[in-house]
Protein backbone atom coordinates (compact mmCIF):
# COMPACT_ATOMS: atom_id res chain seq x y z
CA UNK A 1 0.00 0.00 0.00
CA UNK A 2 1.00 3.26 -0.47
CA UNK A 3 -0.12 6.70 0.81
CA UNK A 4 -0.97 9.71 -1.74
CA UNK A 5 -0.45 12.45 0.56
CA UNK A 6 -1.23 12.38 4.78
CA UNK A 7 -4.76 12.75 4.58
CA UNK A 8 -5.95 10.95 2.20
CA UNK A 9 -6.82 6.62 2.26
CA UNK A 10 -4.33 4.30 1.05
CA UNK A 11 -4.03 3.49 -2.08
CA UNK A 12 -3.97 -0.28 -3.08
CA UNK A 13 -1.65 -1.49 -5.64
CA UNK A 14 -1.00 -5.47 -4.95
CA UNK A 15 -2.77 -8.29 -3.76
CA UNK A 16 -4.28 -7.57 -0.26
CA UNK A 17 -5.80 -9.94 1.90
CA UNK A 18 -9.53 -10.12 1.38
CA UNK A 19 -11.68 -11.20 4.68
CA UNK A 20 -15.91 -12.05 3.93
CA UNK A 21 -18.47 -14.30 5.23
CA UNK A 22 -19.77 -16.56 3.04
CA UNK A 23 -22.56 -19.03 3.80
CA UNK A 24 -22.74 -17.90 7.38
CA UNK A 25 -18.51 -18.95 8.01
CA UNK A 26 -15.68 -16.60 7.49
CA UNK A 27 -13.52 -16.96 4.56
CA UNK A 28 -10.11 -14.66 3.58
CA UNK A 29 -8.84 -14.86 0.71
CA UNK A 30 -5.80 -13.40 -1.54
CA UNK A 31 -6.80 -10.32 -4.25
CA UNK A 32 -5.39 -8.29 -6.01
CA UNK A 33 -7.77 -4.88 -7.01
CA UNK A 34 -8.37 -5.71 -10.44
CA UNK A 35 -9.90 -9.57 -9.06
CA UNK A 36 -13.75 -10.05 -9.41
CA UNK A 37 -15.38 -10.65 -7.02
CA UNK A 38 -16.50 -13.87 -9.01
CA UNK A 39 -12.49 -15.02 -9.64
CA UNK A 40 -12.07 -15.05 -6.37
CA UNK A 41 -15.53 -17.29 -5.24
CA UNK A 42 -13.89 -19.79 -7.68
CA UNK A 43 -10.57 -19.02 -7.86
CA UNK A 44 -9.28 -17.98 -4.35
CA UNK A 45 -12.09 -20.03 -2.56
CA UNK A 46 -12.88 -23.16 -4.71
CA UNK A 47 -16.54 -22.33 -4.90
CA UNK A 48 -17.26 -23.09 -8.60
CA UNK A 49 -21.18 -22.99 -8.15
CA UNK A 50 -21.13 -19.38 -8.95
CA UNK A 51 -20.75 -19.85 -12.79
CA UNK A 52 -19.78 -17.08 -15.57
CA UNK A 53 -21.10 -16.79 -18.17
CA UNK A 54 -20.77 -13.50 -19.93
CA UNK A 55 -18.37 -11.66 -18.03
CA UNK A 56 -20.35 -8.41 -18.72
CA UNK A 57 -23.43 -8.17 -16.74
CA UNK A 58 -25.68 -9.24 -19.42
CA UNK A 59 -26.61 -12.70 -18.21
CA UNK A 60 -27.11 -13.20 -14.41
CA UNK A 61 -25.15 -16.66 -14.35
CA UNK A 62 -22.83 -15.49 -11.64
CA UNK A 63 -25.46 -13.97 -9.79
CA UNK A 64 -24.78 -14.04 -5.78
CA UNK A 65 -26.44 -12.55 -2.84
CA UNK A 66 -24.64 -9.82 -0.81
CA UNK A 67 -26.77 -8.57 2.25
CA UNK A 68 -29.26 -10.35 0.87
CA UNK A 69 -29.66 -8.91 -2.85
CA UNK A 70 -28.97 -10.28 -6.31
CA UNK A 71 -25.74 -9.17 -7.32
CA UNK A 72 -23.73 -9.90 -10.35
CA UNK A 73 -20.50 -10.91 -9.08
CA UNK A 74 -18.85 -10.43 -12.30
CA UNK A 75 -19.86 -6.65 -12.00
CA UNK A 76 -17.57 -6.16 -8.56
CA UNK A 77 -14.53 -6.63 -7.35
CA UNK A 78 -13.07 -8.72 -4.49
CA UNK A 79 -11.47 -5.51 -2.89
CA UNK A 80 -15.67 -4.50 -2.60
CA UNK A 81 -16.63 -6.82 -0.85
CA UNK A 82 -13.85 -6.64 1.65
CA UNK A 83 -16.50 -7.66 5.33
CA UNK A 84 -19.60 -8.14 2.95
CA UNK A 85 -22.10 -11.06 3.84
CA UNK A 86 -22.21 -13.13 0.82
CA UNK A 87 -24.45 -16.19 -0.22
CA UNK A 88 -23.56 -18.30 -3.00
CA UNK A 89 -25.64 -21.47 -4.47
CA UNK A 90 -23.27 -24.07 -2.07
CA UNK A 91 -24.89 -22.42 0.99
CA UNK A 92 -28.32 -23.18 0.27
CA UNK A 93 -28.71 -26.99 1.30
CA UNK A 94 -29.44 -27.52 4.41
CA UNK A 95 -27.17 -30.69 5.71
CA UNK A 96 -27.46 -32.19 2.49
CA UNK A 97 -31.15 -31.18 1.97
CA UNK A 98 -31.81 -29.50 -0.79
CA UNK A 99 -33.35 -25.60 -0.32
CA UNK A 100 -36.94 -25.53 -1.20
CA UNK A 101 -36.26 -23.63 -4.38
CA UNK A 102 -33.87 -26.10 -5.49
CA UNK A 103 -36.24 -28.75 -4.60
CA UNK A 104 -39.17 -26.33 -6.71
CA UNK A 105 -36.35 -26.24 -9.33
CA UNK A 106 -36.05 -30.40 -9.83
CA UNK A 107 -39.79 -30.94 -9.57
CA UNK A 108 -40.77 -28.59 -12.52
CA UNK A 109 -38.20 -29.04 -14.60
CA UNK A 110 -36.46 -25.53 -13.68
CA UNK A 111 -33.52 -26.28 -15.45
CA UNK A 112 -31.75 -28.40 -18.46
CA UNK A 113 -27.78 -28.06 -18.61
CA UNK A 114 -27.78 -26.19 -15.12
CA UNK A 115 -25.48 -23.07 -16.13
CA UNK A 116 -28.01 -20.56 -15.35
CA UNK A 117 -29.42 -22.43 -12.21
CA UNK A 118 -27.01 -21.30 -9.54
CA UNK A 119 -27.99 -17.67 -10.96
CA UNK A 120 -31.94 -18.56 -11.47
CA UNK A 121 -32.20 -19.96 -7.70
CA UNK A 122 -30.48 -17.82 -5.94
CA UNK A 123 -32.39 -14.70 -7.52
CA UNK A 124 -35.73 -16.46 -6.68
CA UNK A 125 -35.08 -16.86 -3.29
CA UNK A 126 -33.73 -13.16 -3.39
CA UNK A 127 -37.49 -12.59 -4.61
CA UNK A 128 -39.28 -14.93 -2.67
CA UNK A 129 -37.42 -13.37 0.86
CA UNK A 130 -38.73 -10.18 -0.58
CA UNK A 131 -42.13 -11.08 -1.76
CA UNK A 132 -43.40 -14.61 -0.79
CA UNK A 133 -46.37 -14.89 -3.27
CA UNK A 134 -45.44 -13.13 -6.43
CA UNK A 135 -47.44 -12.57 -9.77
CA UNK A 136 -46.77 -14.43 -12.45
CA UNK A 137 -45.67 -10.98 -14.29
CA UNK A 138 -43.79 -10.26 -11.35
CA UNK A 139 -41.52 -13.26 -11.54
CA UNK A 140 -40.94 -12.40 -15.09
CA UNK A 141 -39.63 -9.44 -14.29
CA UNK A 142 -37.41 -10.27 -11.10
CA UNK A 143 -36.17 -12.96 -13.40
CA UNK A 144 -35.83 -10.84 -16.44
CA UNK A 145 -31.93 -10.12 -16.11
CA UNK A 146 -31.03 -13.77 -15.62
CA UNK A 147 -30.60 -15.79 -19.02
CA UNK A 148 -31.94 -19.39 -19.62
CA UNK A 149 -30.47 -20.70 -22.98
CA UNK A 150 -32.62 -24.32 -22.60
CA UNK A 151 -35.65 -24.11 -20.84
CA UNK A 152 -37.63 -21.26 -22.76
CA UNK A 153 -38.33 -20.11 -19.19
CA UNK A 154 -41.88 -21.76 -18.58
CA UNK A 155 -40.08 -25.08 -16.02
CA UNK A 156 -38.42 -21.45 -13.97
CA UNK A 157 -41.57 -19.74 -13.78
CA UNK A 158 -43.51 -22.77 -12.61
CA UNK A 159 -40.63 -23.77 -10.00
CA UNK A 160 -40.80 -20.48 -8.73
CA UNK A 161 -44.60 -20.45 -8.37
CA UNK A 162 -43.98 -24.03 -6.89
CA UNK A 163 -41.25 -22.86 -4.33
CA UNK A 164 -43.69 -20.17 -3.41
CA UNK A 165 -46.26 -22.49 -2.57
CA UNK A 166 -44.08 -24.92 -0.68
CA UNK A 167 -43.29 -21.62 1.34
CA UNK A 168 -47.33 -21.27 2.42
CA UNK A 169 -47.14 -24.89 2.97
CA UNK A 170 -49.82 -25.18 0.53
CA UNK A 171 -49.14 -28.34 -2.07
CA UNK A 172 -49.41 -26.20 -5.36
CA UNK A 173 -52.38 -28.46 -7.27
CA UNK A 174 -54.72 -27.26 -4.71
CA UNK A 175 -55.02 -22.93 -4.49
CA UNK A 176 -54.62 -21.27 -1.89
CA UNK A 177 -57.93 -20.16 -1.71
CA UNK A 178 -59.05 -23.41 -1.01
CA UNK A 179 -57.19 -23.97 2.28
CA UNK A 180 -58.70 -23.17 5.30
CA UNK A 181 -57.32 -20.95 7.52
CA UNK A 182 -56.70 -21.81 11.10
CA UNK B 1 -12.91 -10.85 -20.32
CA UNK B 2 -10.72 -9.58 -17.39
CA UNK B 3 -9.57 -5.88 -16.53
CA UNK B 4 -6.38 -4.76 -16.94
CA UNK B 5 -4.61 -3.88 -13.39
CA UNK B 6 -5.58 -1.02 -11.61
CA UNK B 7 -4.57 0.87 -8.34
CA UNK B 8 -7.54 1.33 -6.15
CA UNK B 9 -9.03 4.10 -3.39
CA UNK B 10 -11.75 4.04 -0.90
CA UNK B 11 -12.35 7.44 0.42
CA UNK B 12 -15.19 8.16 2.56
CA UNK B 13 -16.01 11.72 2.36
CA UNK B 14 -16.05 13.91 -0.94
CA UNK B 15 -13.67 15.81 -0.01
CA UNK B 16 -11.00 13.07 0.08
CA UNK B 17 -12.63 11.56 -3.30
CA UNK B 18 -11.78 15.41 -4.86
CA UNK B 19 -8.33 15.57 -3.06
CA UNK B 20 -7.96 11.99 -5.24
CA UNK B 21 -9.28 12.80 -8.23
CA UNK B 22 -7.27 16.14 -8.14
CA UNK B 23 -3.98 14.35 -7.50
CA UNK B 24 -4.84 11.70 -10.15
CA UNK B 25 -6.55 13.69 -12.91
CA UNK B 26 -6.66 11.83 -16.02
CA UNK B 27 -5.80 8.59 -14.87
CA UNK B 28 -8.05 7.75 -12.25
CA UNK B 29 -11.87 6.93 -12.78
CA UNK B 30 -14.66 6.80 -10.48
CA UNK B 31 -16.35 3.44 -9.46
CA UNK B 32 -20.13 3.49 -8.28
CA UNK B 33 -22.32 1.27 -8.88
CA UNK B 34 -20.03 -0.51 -11.75
CA UNK B 35 -22.81 -1.63 -13.71
CA UNK B 36 -21.56 0.40 -16.26
CA UNK B 37 -17.60 0.82 -15.96
CA UNK B 38 -17.00 -2.68 -14.79
CA UNK B 39 -18.33 -4.46 -17.99
CA UNK B 40 -16.09 -1.51 -19.96
CA UNK B 41 -13.44 -2.49 -17.99
CA UNK B 42 -13.89 -6.37 -18.32
CA UNK B 43 -13.86 -5.62 -22.28
CA UNK B 44 -10.81 -3.50 -22.16
CA UNK B 45 -12.96 -0.43 -23.62
CA UNK B 46 -11.95 1.46 -20.72
CA UNK B 47 -7.92 0.62 -18.77
CA UNK B 48 -8.00 3.23 -15.78
CA UNK B 49 -4.71 3.65 -13.86
CA UNK B 50 -6.59 3.99 -10.92
CA UNK B 51 -10.65 3.33 -9.33
CA UNK B 52 -11.73 5.71 -7.32
CA UNK B 53 -14.39 4.11 -5.38
CA UNK B 54 -17.29 6.61 -3.80
CA UNK B 55 -19.28 3.36 -2.57
CA UNK B 56 -17.76 4.33 1.07
CA UNK B 57 -19.03 7.84 0.86
CA UNK B 58 -21.98 7.89 3.17
CA UNK B 59 -23.31 11.65 2.54
CA UNK B 60 -23.67 10.89 -1.20
CA UNK B 61 -26.44 8.07 -0.41
CA UNK B 62 -28.56 10.79 1.25
CA UNK B 63 -31.92 10.83 0.18
CA UNK B 64 -34.50 14.02 1.24
CA UNK B 65 -37.43 15.92 0.25
CA UNK B 66 -36.82 19.26 1.48
CA UNK B 67 -37.70 22.21 -0.43
CA UNK B 68 -37.47 19.85 -3.10
CA UNK B 69 -36.37 16.41 -4.03
CA UNK B 70 -32.61 15.42 -3.01
CA UNK B 71 -31.24 12.07 -4.37
CA UNK B 72 -27.44 11.67 -3.72
CA UNK B 73 -25.55 10.52 -6.54
CA UNK B 74 -24.51 7.50 -4.57
CA UNK B 75 -28.03 6.25 -3.87
CA UNK B 76 -28.82 2.52 -5.35
CA UNK B 77 -31.27 2.91 -8.15
CA UNK B 78 -33.26 0.44 -6.44
CA UNK B 79 -33.25 2.46 -2.91
CA UNK B 80 -34.93 5.62 -4.78
CA UNK B 81 -36.83 3.18 -6.60
CA UNK B 82 -38.49 1.75 -3.56
CA UNK B 83 -38.23 4.95 -1.72
CA UNK B 84 -41.66 6.37 -0.35
CA UNK B 85 -40.48 9.96 -0.83
CA UNK B 86 -39.74 9.48 -4.40
CA UNK B 87 -42.91 7.74 -5.30
CA UNK B 88 -44.88 10.27 -3.30
CA UNK B 89 -43.21 13.44 -4.44
CA UNK B 90 -41.66 12.68 -7.84
CA UNK B 91 -43.63 9.54 -8.83
CA UNK B 92 -42.56 9.94 -12.45
CA UNK B 93 -38.87 8.74 -11.57
CA UNK B 94 -40.08 5.69 -10.25
CA UNK B 95 -42.10 5.39 -13.63
CA UNK B 96 -38.36 5.50 -15.01
CA UNK B 97 -36.93 3.51 -12.81
CA UNK B 98 -38.74 0.72 -13.09
CA UNK B 99 -37.26 0.26 -16.95
CA UNK B 100 -33.39 0.96 -15.71
CA UNK B 101 -31.86 -2.42 -16.32
CA UNK B 102 -32.98 -5.49 -13.73
CA UNK B 103 -33.40 -6.11 -10.25
CA UNK B 104 -29.58 -7.27 -9.69
CA UNK B 105 -28.75 -4.25 -12.33
CA UNK B 106 -30.68 -1.58 -9.83
CA UNK B 107 -29.19 -3.26 -6.55
CA UNK B 108 -25.89 -2.08 -6.92
CA UNK B 109 -26.18 0.51 -9.82
CA UNK B 110 -26.70 4.01 -8.51
CA UNK B 111 -28.67 7.43 -9.52
CA UNK B 112 -26.09 9.31 -10.07
CA UNK B 113 -23.63 6.94 -11.81
CA UNK B 114 -26.46 6.75 -14.77
CA UNK B 115 -26.61 10.24 -14.57
CA UNK B 116 -22.81 10.64 -15.47
CA UNK B 117 -22.58 7.90 -17.39
CA UNK B 118 -24.80 9.75 -19.90
CA UNK B 119 -25.99 7.07 -22.22
CA UNK B 120 -28.62 8.33 -24.47
CA UNK B 121 -30.85 5.88 -24.20
CA UNK B 122 -30.82 5.86 -20.35
CA UNK B 123 -33.91 6.67 -18.35
CA UNK B 124 -32.64 8.42 -15.62
CA UNK B 125 -30.99 11.77 -18.12
CA UNK B 126 -34.51 11.70 -19.96
CA UNK B 127 -36.77 12.58 -17.03
CA UNK B 128 -33.94 14.61 -14.98
CA UNK B 129 -34.66 16.71 -18.13
CA UNK B 130 -38.17 16.39 -18.51
CA UNK B 131 -38.37 17.14 -14.58
CA UNK B 132 -35.95 20.34 -15.25
CA UNK B 133 -33.95 19.39 -12.82
CA UNK B 134 -30.64 20.58 -11.49
CA UNK B 135 -27.41 18.30 -11.29
CA UNK B 136 -24.75 19.05 -8.05
CA UNK B 137 -21.26 19.60 -8.96
CA UNK B 138 -18.28 18.99 -6.81
CA UNK B 139 -14.58 19.73 -7.07
CA UNK B 140 -11.65 21.25 -5.44
CA UNK B 141 -13.06 24.67 -5.72
CA UNK B 142 -16.06 23.68 -4.06
CA UNK B 143 -19.90 22.83 -5.86
CA UNK B 144 -21.33 24.47 -8.57
CA UNK B 145 -25.22 23.46 -10.11
CA UNK B 146 -25.59 23.00 -13.41
CA UNK B 147 -29.16 22.27 -15.16
CA UNK B 148 -29.95 18.81 -17.08
CA UNK B 149 -30.02 21.01 -20.46
CA UNK B 150 -26.67 22.29 -20.05
CA UNK B 151 -25.58 18.93 -18.56
CA UNK B 152 -25.79 16.46 -21.15
CA UNK B 153 -23.35 17.25 -23.56
CA UNK B 154 -22.87 13.98 -25.78
CA UNK B 155 -22.48 10.26 -25.71
CA UNK B 156 -21.21 9.29 -22.13
CA UNK B 157 -20.16 13.53 -22.44
CA UNK B 158 -21.29 15.47 -19.59
CA UNK B 159 -20.49 18.90 -17.85
CA UNK B 160 -18.41 16.90 -14.39
CA UNK B 161 -14.67 17.93 -15.19
CA UNK B 162 -11.90 14.76 -15.13
CA UNK B 163 -11.35 16.48 -11.49
CA UNK B 164 -15.21 17.02 -10.14
CA UNK B 165 -17.63 14.33 -8.67
CA UNK B 166 -21.19 14.24 -9.19
CA UNK B 167 -22.53 14.80 -5.89
CA UNK B 168 -26.47 14.54 -6.04
CA UNK B 169 -29.38 15.90 -8.33
CA UNK B 170 -32.38 18.27 -7.20
CA UNK B 171 -36.14 18.05 -8.32
CA UNK B 172 -38.35 20.70 -7.50
CA UNK B 173 -41.32 18.99 -5.32
CA UNK B 174 -43.91 19.37 -8.41
CA UNK B 175 -47.23 21.40 -7.37
CA UNK B 176 -51.10 20.02 -7.33
CA UNK B 177 -51.45 21.34 -10.98
CA UNK B 178 -48.51 18.91 -12.04
CA UNK B 179 -48.71 16.12 -14.98
CA UNK B 180 -45.98 13.40 -15.84
CA UNK B 181 -45.57 10.01 -17.39
CA UNK B 182 -42.49 8.38 -18.60
CA UNK B 183 -43.12 5.42 -21.82
CA UNK B 184 -40.58 3.38 -23.85
CA UNK B 185 -40.12 0.52 -26.13
CA UNK B 186 -37.72 -1.63 -26.24
CA UNK B 187 -36.65 -5.04 -27.65
CA UNK B 188 -36.87 -7.11 -24.32
CA UNK B 189 -37.94 -6.46 -20.67
CA UNK B 190 -34.95 -4.30 -19.06
CA UNK B 191 -32.62 -3.25 -22.00
CA UNK B 192 -32.08 -0.23 -22.95
CA UNK B 193 -34.78 1.60 -24.40
CA UNK B 194 -35.28 1.72 -28.23
CA UNK B 195 -36.64 5.15 -27.46
CA UNK B 196 -37.89 6.65 -24.46
CA UNK B 197 -40.24 10.01 -23.66
CA UNK B 198 -40.67 11.72 -20.65
CA UNK B 199 -43.22 14.50 -20.31
CA UNK B 200 -44.21 16.60 -17.68
CA UNK B 201 -46.52 19.92 -17.55
CA UNK B 202 -49.28 21.57 -15.43
CA UNK B 203 -52.64 21.67 -16.61
CA UNK B 204 -54.60 24.82 -15.66
CA UNK B 205 -58.62 25.37 -16.53
CA UNK B 206 -57.68 22.09 -19.30
CA UNK B 207 -54.51 24.00 -20.57
CA UNK B 208 -51.25 22.65 -20.48
CA UNK B 209 -48.78 25.38 -19.24
CA UNK B 210 -44.90 24.80 -18.52
CA UNK B 211 -44.46 21.49 -20.71
CA UNK B 212 -41.23 19.96 -21.05
CA UNK B 213 -41.28 16.99 -23.56
CA UNK B 214 -37.50 14.93 -23.30
CA UNK B 215 -37.11 12.20 -25.78
CA UNK B 216 -33.68 9.46 -25.39
CA UNK B 217 -32.60 7.48 -28.07
CA UNK B 218 -32.81 9.34 -30.62
CA UNK B 219 -29.69 11.86 -30.90
CA UNK B 220 -26.22 12.06 -29.01
CA UNK B 221 -27.90 13.01 -25.94
CA UNK B 222 -31.39 13.12 -24.35
CA UNK B 223 -33.32 16.06 -26.01
CA UNK B 224 -36.29 18.57 -25.85
CA UNK B 225 -39.17 18.81 -28.32
CA UNK B 226 -39.20 22.47 -28.30
CA UNK B 227 -41.83 22.99 -31.06
CA UNK B 228 -44.10 20.50 -29.62
CA UNK B 229 -43.86 21.84 -26.41
CA UNK B 230 -44.35 25.17 -27.88
CA UNK B 231 -47.38 24.01 -30.08
CA UNK B 232 -48.99 22.49 -26.79
CA UNK B 233 -48.03 25.48 -24.76
CA UNK B 234 -52.08 26.89 -23.59
CA UNK B 235 -53.38 23.75 -25.44
CA UNK B 236 -56.03 20.90 -24.13
CA UNK B 237 -54.29 17.55 -23.81
CA UNK B 238 -56.79 15.70 -23.09
CA UNK B 239 -57.77 16.14 -26.98
CA UNK B 240 -56.45 13.47 -29.12
CA UNK B 241 -56.09 15.95 -31.86
CA UNK B 242 -53.90 18.01 -29.90
CA UNK B 243 -51.70 14.95 -28.71
CA UNK B 244 -51.59 13.48 -32.35
CA UNK B 245 -50.46 16.86 -33.74
CA UNK B 246 -48.06 17.00 -30.31
CA UNK B 247 -46.16 13.56 -31.48
CA UNK B 248 -45.84 14.63 -34.99
CA UNK B 249 -43.84 17.86 -34.76
CA UNK B 250 -41.57 16.44 -31.96
CA UNK B 251 -40.56 13.46 -34.27
CA UNK B 252 -40.35 15.89 -37.01
CA UNK B 253 -37.22 17.34 -36.25
CA UNK B 254 -35.48 14.51 -35.29
CA UNK B 255 -32.84 12.10 -37.26
CA UNK B 256 -31.93 9.30 -34.74
CA UNK B 257 -29.15 6.71 -36.21
CA UNK B 258 -29.61 3.32 -37.10
CA UNK B 259 -28.09 0.64 -34.68
CA UNK B 260 -28.44 -2.96 -34.44
CA UNK B 261 -31.06 -2.54 -32.63
CA UNK B 262 -33.45 -0.04 -34.71
CA UNK B 263 -33.47 1.63 -37.99
CA UNK B 264 -33.59 5.65 -37.83
CA UNK B 265 -36.66 5.72 -39.78
CA UNK B 266 -38.25 3.34 -37.40
CA UNK B 267 -37.16 5.25 -34.09
CA UNK B 268 -38.28 8.46 -35.49
CA UNK B 269 -41.75 7.03 -35.76
CA UNK B 270 -41.95 5.55 -32.15
CA UNK B 271 -41.13 9.07 -31.04
CA UNK B 272 -44.50 10.09 -32.17
CA UNK B 273 -46.38 7.69 -30.63
CA UNK B 274 -44.43 7.26 -27.13
CA UNK B 275 -44.76 11.33 -27.13
CA UNK B 276 -48.50 10.97 -27.83
CA UNK B 277 -48.82 7.88 -25.44
CA UNK B 278 -46.68 9.81 -22.90
CA UNK B 279 -49.22 12.94 -22.49
CA UNK B 280 -52.12 10.81 -22.36
CA UNK B 281 -50.62 9.08 -19.68
CA UNK B 282 -49.55 12.27 -17.94
CA UNK B 283 -53.84 13.85 -17.73
CA UNK B 284 -55.68 10.81 -18.54
CA UNK B 285 -53.84 8.33 -15.81
CA UNK B 286 -52.40 5.17 -17.24
C1 LIG C 1 -27.41 -5.84 -18.23
C2 LIG C 1 -27.49 -4.37 -17.99
C3 LIG C 1 -28.65 -3.69 -18.35
C4 LIG C 1 -28.73 -2.31 -18.14
N1 LIG C 1 -29.88 -1.67 -18.54
C5 LIG C 1 -29.98 -0.34 -18.38
C6 LIG C 1 -31.14 0.36 -18.80
O1 LIG C 1 -32.10 -0.23 -19.32
N2 LIG C 1 -31.18 1.70 -18.62
C7 LIG C 1 -30.15 2.38 -18.05
O2 LIG C 1 -30.24 3.59 -17.90
N3 LIG C 1 -29.05 1.74 -17.61
C8 LIG C 1 -28.93 0.40 -17.78
N4 LIG C 1 -27.79 -0.21 -17.35
C9 LIG C 1 -26.70 0.60 -16.77
C10 LIG C 1 -26.92 0.84 -15.30
O3 LIG C 1 -28.06 1.66 -15.08
C11 LIG C 1 -25.71 1.51 -14.63
O4 LIG C 1 -25.91 1.31 -13.27
C12 LIG C 1 -25.53 2.98 -14.87
O5 LIG C 1 -25.45 3.29 -16.24
C13 LIG C 1 -24.22 3.48 -14.27
O6 LIG C 1 -24.35 3.62 -12.90
P1 LIG C 1 -23.30 2.98 -11.90
O7 LIG C 1 -23.62 3.50 -10.56
O8 LIG C 1 -23.33 1.51 -12.08
O9 LIG C 1 -21.95 3.65 -12.39
P2 LIG C 1 -20.53 3.09 -12.82
O10 LIG C 1 -20.67 1.98 -13.78
O11 LIG C 1 -19.73 2.86 -11.60
O12 LIG C 1 -19.96 4.38 -13.56
C14 LIG C 1 -20.40 4.77 -14.85
C15 LIG C 1 -19.59 5.98 -15.31
O13 LIG C 1 -19.97 7.15 -14.59
C16 LIG C 1 -18.88 7.67 -13.84
N5 LIG C 1 -19.44 8.07 -12.54
C17 LIG C 1 -20.24 7.30 -11.75
N6 LIG C 1 -20.64 7.99 -10.67
C18 LIG C 1 -20.09 9.23 -10.78
C19 LIG C 1 -20.14 10.40 -9.97
N7 LIG C 1 -20.86 10.43 -8.85
N8 LIG C 1 -19.45 11.49 -10.37
C20 LIG C 1 -18.73 11.46 -11.53
N9 LIG C 1 -18.65 10.39 -12.33
C21 LIG C 1 -19.31 9.27 -11.96
C22 LIG C 1 -17.86 6.57 -13.78
O14 LIG C 1 -16.55 7.08 -13.67
C23 LIG C 1 -18.09 5.85 -15.09
O15 LIG C 1 -17.43 6.53 -16.14
C24 LIG C 1 -27.67 -1.60 -17.54
C25 LIG C 1 -26.51 -2.28 -17.15
C26 LIG C 1 -26.41 -3.65 -17.39
C27 LIG C 1 -25.16 -4.37 -16.98
S1 LIG D 1 -21.26 -13.59 -16.01
FE1 LIG D 1 -21.94 -11.99 -14.75
S2 LIG D 1 -23.74 -11.37 -15.71
FE2 LIG D 1 -22.96 -12.84 -17.13
S1 LIG E 1 -30.60 -24.65 -18.01
FE1 LIG E 1 -29.14 -24.40 -19.60
S2 LIG E 1 -28.93 -22.23 -19.59
FE2 LIG E 1 -30.59 -22.48 -18.27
Amino acid sequence: MSTVSENLQPVVEDEITIEVTINGSPRSGRAEPRLLLADFLRQQLGLTGTHLGCEHGVCGACTVLIDGEPVRSCLMFAIQARGADITTVEGLDDDGELHPVQQAFHAKHGLQCGFCTPGMVLTCKALLDHNPTPSEPEIRDFLSGNICRCTGYVGIVESVKEAAAAGRGVSPAAPASTTTER
Amino acid sequence: MKPASFKYACPTSVQEAVGLLQHFGDDAKVLAGGQSLVPMMNGRLAQPDVLIDINQIAELRVLEVNGGLRIGAGVRQRTALESPDVQRVVPVIAEALRHVGHVGIRARGTVGGSIAHADPAAELPTIMLALDATMTVTGAGGQRTVPAEEFFRGVFTTAVEYDELLTGVHVAVPGPASRSAFVEVSRRRGDFALVGAAVSLELIDGAARRVRIALSGVADRPVLAHRAQEFLEGRDPHDPVVREEAGRLAAADLDPASDIHAPGSYRKKVSAVLVKRALSNAVNGE
